[in-house]
């Protein structure tokens, strides 16, 4: 018997094409973690409406959108940041010396424009920073960012003391206290028009299949010919301008800058992130679970507010709904294969 | 399997291997081999890469368990169903890749799993050293016991792996590869922990791909081919020629669609490459529509050097000549501009992207093509999947699945026309039909010979003989990192690559 007699007898197989997909994308989308999400945000729309009577009120929801807009801008870089295998665990400390670095530029007698500038370069320069000592010196993201997490935020507080920057220019106001027209906020308006730039590059061009490729598999990608460093790089400059961003609007919205500003407001991003469905080792995710969950954590949030419930209930709330997210798809799965 | 023929072990052997059979899905590993140990003698266990020896390693230390046939210990069966049960029979291994562990002491690494006691069942420290030194000094080894493994150099280390194997009361020590990393000064002195192991009566089963070695040290040996034992008997009644002959003498029992070959003009020109540690020297030349094989022993350096082309790894010196330019690639998206692609041996990590979709992986390297000004089109991809892959008659679901759900055949025909999609001009292929089925090896060899008629440069990475021998116009024989013979025509024979390959000279005739 020799090995070719013993093994030769592939299994018959109908021949024919192969079709390009069995499931039509609408379908797939159906079973998702996104309509899953949409479901549960739309739950607590509808209980937040039964419990207090105040929730339903145009102004009232407007207001609420604030307490996802600035860490949502972030949260859509973070997420492909977090698809591609990396993290960016300082982008809090960016917003903090962004703003440290704006204040300076106000107090020295600059005009909105210089000081809205000084926010995006200073956001740019932090990620830069990061993105180097990840792509070249080939340092994990995690402990990098832990580092610059405590720098960032220390220059700041070097700089400020317990002092604060205030009087900033009156037309700067508008970019986290204006309006677009009735109740829309320009916030609003800058986190949508982020998540269709966002949508569109994970899910539309090059640079976001790319970015799922590396995630999923690093060395692969870059046997494939995918520029692994350069993607990272860029990755980690749009973390950082997108927390300039951020540091602009909240800057503007609160009229001031302390040291301690946005202070653990990474851990909410990495949840508004993590929470979206995307996978926090890599490789999975969508931007349209992330905007359904800056919706959910911004209308519990909310929620709990009108029903006074404290912070300290709040951030309990939040960290549970975490734990739950990750955890029920594990259980579906265990539950599924038991089955 | 019939038992009531009575043992086949001959008088006297330790360890015996009667019939065992061991299949994997699509393949038989092991078809009714045999192997016996004597106490105080060496068996050298002697077969190109996949004649199944390390099938036969892992099934005497119990980490698989044979589908038929039986071990016999002393002419009794017994069977090993776990790694502890191996080694409690007596039976222990010096692995190619022992696991050892850097922030450990070398006394910890060498009774981890087993360390003496003290009588509240805490590691008794001061014992574990004691033993560990006897043990090292018995094989001549003067190493600290207390030091940190991190601090040994790698000689030490392979010493501290073997302390650890003969930490275990051993009857039987198998040494699989064992003298891969070492230099001549260390083989030496494993050739006298070898004498001492079998004047302590140990039998020993001896793995090595060294016809020097085999002969230095061997008082018997085993020849195994294709999974089937083809003989066996004392080495001092054979010569190499007889073993070389049994190692690949085969029937030839595929066959191969090689094309006769419209070899054309140079299309790549490789001068005097070379990396610090991994290859030295490589030159060669490759012409349009030609097939060059590769082939080497494991770890000649042939797949270090082929992704050193790509841009993997910086060469140290050398130049690349691509259709008389000279080329510097640093890095696989320049080789892929320039022409040239790699597909790996090792798909799972280096080859595919197995979560992803079919599709999405065809593509990945050509996404400029499907592409419109780095917009996705979809419609694109999936006519250019469909394209490559239908070539190549993929057998799968949809294009929409996972690479990770297909068979490995199916796989390695999507990283092949992953690569084909990019139109190059050279395609080098590292161990193209590993562990795939015979019905999938037939499309790519089938496939292969098509490129090449074609126009397409060939490069072909192999260990497997009778591939070799079948698809190449011309094969370069690599050794340690060097070429060690250039082959075509007359002189590319099953002998005279395994004599290149293991560095024995050839008698007689120029190559």
């Amino acid at each position: 018997m020799s090995l070719a007699e013993t093994t030769s007898a592939p299994e018959a197989r109908a021949r024919g094409p192969v079709p390009d997909r069995l499931r039509a994308p609408w379908e797939a989308k159906l079973k998702s973690w996104e309509s899953l999400l949409l479901v549960v945000a739309i739950g607590i729309f509808i209980l937040n409406s039964f419990a207090s009577p105040y929730f339903l009120n145009a102004w009232n929801l407007s207001d609420a959108t604030f307490n996802f807009t600035e860490k949502a801008m972030i949260a859509f870089a973070m997420a492909l940041l977090i698809i591609a295998g990396e993290i960016d665990l300082s982008v809090a400390s960016i917003i903090a010396l962004a703003s440290t670095a704006m204040g300076l530029v106000m107090e020295a007698g600059f005009g909105t424009p210089a000081i809205v500038a000084t926010g995006l370069v200073t956001g740019l320069l932090c990620g830069a920073f990061n993105g180097v000592l990840v792509t070249r010196l080939g340092l994990p993201s995690i402990v990098v960012t832990i580092g610059t997490m405590s720098l960032f935020r220390g220059i700041s507080y070097i700089v400020l003391g317990d002092g604060a920057f205030r009087g900033y220019p009156s037309d700067f106001a508008f970019f986290g206290q204006g309006y677009a027209f009735w109740v829309i906020s320009v916030e609003l308006v800058i986190f949508a028009v982020l998540a269709v730039i966002y949508g569109v590059v994970l899910h539309r061009t090059n640079f976001g299949r790319a970015v799922y490729a590396i995630g999923n598999n690093p060395t692969g990608a870059l046997f494939s010919g995918i520029r692994v460093a350069r993607v990272k790089m860029i990755l980690f400059l749009l973390t950082g301008l997108m927390s300039g961003v951020a540091a602009v609007c909240l800057t503007s919205r609160l009229g001031s800058t302390r040291p301690s500003i946005a202070s653990g407001m990474e851990l909410e991003v990495v949840t508004m992130v993590v929470l979206g469905g995307v996978n926090i080792l890599g490789g999975s995710g969508s931007i349209p679970g992330v905007v359904i969950a800056a919706f959910v954590m911004g209308l519990v949030t909310f929620g709990l507010g009108l029903l006074n419930v404290p912070g300290i209930v709040m951030s309990i709330f939040i960290g549970l709904l975490l734990i739950g997210v990750i955890a029920l798809p594990r259980l579906w799965a265990k539950f599924r294969g038991r089955a | 399997m019939g038992t009531g023929q009575g043992p086949v072990a001959a008088q006297g052997a330790v360890l015996a291997l009667d019939r065992i059979i061991k299949t994997f899905p699509g393949v038989t590993a092991l078809d009714q081999v045999q192997l016996e140990l004597h106490a105080g003698e060496v068996t050298s266990l002697i077969g190109e890469n996949g004649a199944g020896k390390s099938t036969v390693v892992k099934i005497l230390t119990g980490i698989y368990q044979p589908d038929g046939g039986q071990i016999l210990l002393d002419g009794e069966p017994v069977s090993f169903p776990t790694a502890q049960a191996a080694s409690g029979a007596g039976v222990t291994a010096i692995h190619q890749e022992t696991v050892l562990f850097e922030e450990l002491t070398v006394a910890e690494n060498i009774f981890i799993g087993h360390a003496p006691r003290t009588r509240f069942g805490l590691i008794d420290t001061a014992q574990m050293r004691r033993r560990a030194g006897e043990i090292l000094a018995s094989i001549g080894a003067e190493i600290d016991p207390g030091v940190k493994l991190k601090d040994l150099g790698i000689a030490s280390r392979h010493l501290v792996a073997i302390g650890r194997a003969l930490s275990v009361e051993a009857r039987v020590v198998i040494m699989d590869e064992p003298t891969a990393a070492l230099s001549q000064k260390e083989i030496e002195e494993l050739y006298e922990l070898v004498e001492t192991l079998k004047a302590q009566g140990k039998a020993i089963l001896f793995i090595s791909h060294k016809f020097d070695e085999i002969f230095r040290i061997s008082d018997r040996y085993t020849v195994f081919r294709d999974g089937q034992f083809v003989g066996a008997g004392k080495i001092a009644d054979v010569s190499e020629g007889d073993l070389v002959k049994m190692m690949v003498g085969r029937a030839v029992d595929q066959i191969f669609p090689k094309r006769a070959a419209q070899v054309g003009d140079e299309v790549l020109k490789v001068v005097g490459y070379s990396h610090p540690t991994e290859f030295e020297d490589i030159n060669f030349t490759l012409r349009r529509g030609e097939i060059l094989g590769f082939y080497g022993l494991v770890g000649a350096g042939r797949s270090e050097f082929m992704q050193s082309l790509i841009g993997i790894t910086r060469p140290s010196k050398g130049a690349v000549k691509l259709e008389d330019h000279v080329k510097v690639i640093r890095s696989p998206a320049e080789a892929i501009e320039a022409g040239i692609v790699y597909v790996p041996e090792d798909r799972g990590k280096q080859g595919a992207i197995l979560d992803l979709p079919i599709f999405q992986n065809v593509t990945l390297p050509s996404l400029r093509e499907t592409s419109h000004r780095g917009f996705l089109r979809l419609a694109e991809e999936f006519a250019l999947t469909r394209q490559y892959t239908e070539r190549l008659d993929l057998r799968a679901a949809s294009l929409d699945t996972t690479v990770g759900s297909l068979s490995g055949g199916n796989q390695q025909k999507v990283v092949i026309a992953k690569w084909l999609a990019t139109r190059p001009k050279v395609i080098i292929l590292d161990e193209p039909t590993k562990g795939i089925d015979i019905g999938s090896k037939a499309a790519v060899h089938e496939f292969m010979s098509e490129l090449a008629a074609e126009g397409l440069s060939v490069i072909m990475v192999s260990s497997e003989i009778p591939e070799i021998l079948g698809m190449s116009d011309r094969v370069i024989v690599m050794r340690e990192g060097r070429i060690a013979a250039e082959l075509e025509g007359d002189a590319l024979t099953p002998e005279t690559l395994v004599r290149h390959a293991a560095g024995i000279g050839v008698k007689g005739e120029a190559a």
